[in-house]
């Protein structure tokens, strides 16, 4: 039983190059703290992933459990204050973006990671054309003239399969179907050809049908560009059907993390098996559904000890006194299960019991 | 729920709903008595009839004329048995929500006839039309903002009874409210608190309590769970249907999360434009769906087993849902069909067992509002 220490064990990636050395993106220990009238609100509180070029690490957690923090801490785009980053490392191609200048995370910020807002209509500013915001990427990052820039625009759009895009590019967000507006966001992340691409929840206000639109096109284009891709979202039908990996978060730290085949057959902590059982299935009629009892934690005051010990059906003293560690996880003989990891005291009861 | 409120097998032998011309206002008596259901189902408690709502569009400011109508709800049939759940699927602006306005009477339909217990409600008004009200309740979606944040708990869940003070009288009203907030869950303590003190899924249980208070007969659930989260939702839906037992209520329970609808639903309705493309009951539907775009919507769900990613029988539907004001003629779903034909254009597909299934006692024997109906199981194809 070993400490996974800072770096969450690497999954072989499946579409990776075998070129790229090391993580494309590596988050440390990263604290976040937001100081309200209530208190301090320790959003996250020592998240550690790694995601390389190709591969899809999906973030799931329920809201408030800081999945969405990390990426605007990643991005650089959480409002400071109320927002403080006491300690943590985001490495990206080894270079720790905190300690950057802020013209040093311009360059990277659009050029090199990009990020897919969940709601299109309040993202897209209702004033300007698509096709200028499209364009926006290109005059501001590589100085192109306000022609070639639409003419790229259009282009865009055309990749992210907008019907008609020549004759759209002057249209308005509003004039845009949900779906639509998701693809141009799409096209907006993708302008500049990014290594990264961190997507929250992208398809959560979209109907089944334009999700799976969405998704397949998003999975195409991250093929395409051999992208990093970090999936954000709390639905675990979509982080079935295109992760690589998964990391479980909840009140701020990483519970669990998986490849994805794994994590769906054996999970390795009680939230996860909670979260699994929870949820009703379309292909067979469930009896009663399991519900996790009580509430996500008040982040002002996490419980002590493991912060899901109120909720857990199998808690004992231990965890209300010790924060359990993210510990790798093994087979009953002690053989590594690579990539797993699980932050439960009672792990080895929870996959094996 | 552990058990389907009525017997499956006897369902398929008597199908429900037999010929309803959804399309055909004329034949509206007819349809009724065909509708008449079996003895061991019992009288339908909410019979909905060719429901019809257009919105119309007007164009000018001082002299508006009206240009065209966004035809929301378009010729919607069903029925609503005592104690079953009655599920209603379909993507946004398929006109679910406008279905649940019509039922509670907050619009007012174009044309169809709903009858609760056999009295038409759509033309009721004044004192008649508030006493039915009283058996149909709603739960409405977004617990934040269909709670008034400066009523505490104990007045909002209180309020229908200063609109029907015969359910309880003025001295008891404390005393009943505490027990509506024990019977969902909540501490009775909690009577003067306000909204914002509680949590998404402790607010929609407010809801529910004030839903409950009138003692209703039908609960017009409109996409209660989809604002809460993961683990929060199953809680709720475990209550919806300890009460549903409790209380032998009827729910009508709109919702887009396919998974959530069957899990809670005897029946199934699936929406498209305005219409009703198919309807049976939840093994009818998900099992062996025959409309090619309730096939669509399912082969969509995304299922939580990454073993089932490369097998699945996805059908990906191109572009989005037309206008509502200007609806493709014939079948309105053939835009986004792969299956669609000459005569998909011309003649709208009514809302009845295909001709080719008629007679035959399997799953598939359920209506279908399609030409080319066909079985095809997307749920489980791996």
């Amino acid at each position: 039983m070993t400490i996974i220490d800072h770096t969450t064990a690497d999954v072989p990636s499946p579409h990776g190059s075998p070129e790229d050395s090391g993580p494309l993106l590596e988050v440390r220990d990263l604290h976040v703290e937001f100081h309200t009238r209530d208190g301090v609100a320790r959003a996250v509180n020592g998240v550690n992933y790694s995601v390389s070029s190709g591969e899809t690490l999906a973030v799931l957690g329920e809201s408030g459990s800081g999945k969405s923090v990390t990426a605007q801490a990643i991005m650089g785009i959480l409002d400071m204050p109320p927002g403080r980053i006491p300690q943590g490392e985001i490495l990206y191609r080894g270079r720790d973006m905190l300690t950057m200048s802020n013209e040093e995370r311009r360059l990277i910020r659009g050029q090199k990671i990009a990020m897919i807002f969940q709601d299109a209509l309040s993202s897209l500013n209702p004033v300007l054309s698509v096709g200028y915001q499209l364009g926006e990427m290109f005059r501001v990052h590589q100085g192109l003239s306000k022609k070639e820039a639409k003419a790229k625009a259009i282009e865009l759009m055309d990749r992210v399969r907008i019907p008609a895009a020549k004759d759209r590019v002057n249209d308005y967000p509003h004039q845009f179907s949900g779906g639509m507006r998701q693809r141009i966001m799409i096209a907006m992340a993708l302008a500049l050809e990014p290594d990264l691409i961190i997507a929250d929840e992208p398809t959560t206000a979209l109907d089944v049908t334009v999700q799976a639109q969405v998704m397949d096109l998003l999975a195409e284009l991250q093929r395409e560009y051999n992208m990093g891709l970090i999936l954000i979202t709390h639905d675990l039908g979509v982080v079935a059907d295109v992760a690589d990996k998964i990391a479980v978060m909840y009140a701020g730290r990483i519970v669990e993390t998986a490849p994805v085949h794994e994590l769906y057959k054996r999970p390795a902590h009680p939230y996860t098996r909670g979260l699994l059982d929870s949820i009703p299935r379309l292909d067979q009629k469930g009896q009663e559904l399991y519900a996790i009892k009580g509430l996500p934690p008040n982040l002002t005051r996490i419980p002590a000890g493991c912060a899901f010990n109120p909720r857990c059906p199998s808690a004992q003293d231990i965890c209300r006194t010790d924060i359990p560690a993210l510990l790798s996880v093994t087979e009953r003989d002690g053989t590594e299960l690579p990539g797993r990891g699980s932050a439960c005291h009672f792990w080895k009861e929870t996959i094996h019991g | 729920m552990a058990e389907p409120k009525r017997n499956d097998d006897s369902m398929d032998a008597t199908p429900n709903v037999t010929e309803v011309e959804t399309a055909d206002a004329a034949t509206v008596a007819e349809s009724v008595a065909a509708i008449e259901a079996p003895a061991q189902r019992g009288e339908p408690i909410l019979q909905v009839r060719n429901l019809v709502k257009h919105f119309p569009l007007t164009q000018g400011i001082l002299f508006k004329k009206q240009v065209g109508a966004v035809k929301a709800v378009d010729g919607v049939s069903f029925d609503l048995y005592q104690g079953e759940t009655l599920g209603i699927v379909g993507e946004s602006g398929c006109g679910k929500s406008t279905v649940a306005k019509l039922l509670m009477t907050l619009e007012q339909a174009t044309a169809g006839e709903v009858f609760f217990k056999g009295q038409d409600i759509t033309r009721l008004s004044g004192r008649a039309l508030k006493a039915v009200r009283r058996n149909i309740q709603m739960v409405f979606q977004d617990p934040y903002t269909s709670l008034n944040p400066r009523m505490t708990v104990g007045d909002i869940i209180g309020e229908p009874f200063d609109i029907h003070p015969e359910v309880a009288p003025k001295g008891d009203r404390r005393r009943k409210v505490q027990e509506l907030l024990d019977v969902v869950g909540l501490n009775p303590e909690y009577i003067n608190r306000y909204p914002h003190q509680f949590s998404g899924g402790q607010r929609q249980r407010i809801g529910i309590a004030r839903g409950l208070a009138l003692n209703p007969e039908i609960i017009i659930c409109d996409e209660p769970v989809s604002a809460l989260d993961v683990s929060v939702q199953a809680q709720v839906i475990n209550l919806m249907e300890k009460l549903q037992d409790e209380f032998n209520l009827s729910y009508i329970f709109i919702a887009h999360d396919l998974s959530i609808v069957r899990h809670i639903s005897d029946r199934v309705g699936v929406m498209y434009l305005g219409k009703i493309a198919e309807i049976g009951t939840d093994t009818q539907i998900y099992d062996h769906p025959t409309h090619p775009y309730t096939q669509a919507l399912l082969s969509a769900v995304p299922v939580p087993d990454p073993d089932a990613r490369e097998g699945r029988d996805r059908i990906i539907l191109s572009g989005d849902v037309p206008s509502p004001a200007n609806p493709p003629s014939g079948c309105r779903f053939r835009t986004r069909c792969w299956k669609a034909q000459d005569k998909c254009a011309t003649e709208v597909p009514l809302l009845a067992i295909p001709e080719r299934f008629k007679g035959t006692d399997g799953h598939t024997a359920h209506e279908s509002a399609c030409h080319f109906a066909e079985e095809r199981d997307v749920v489980h194809a791996a």
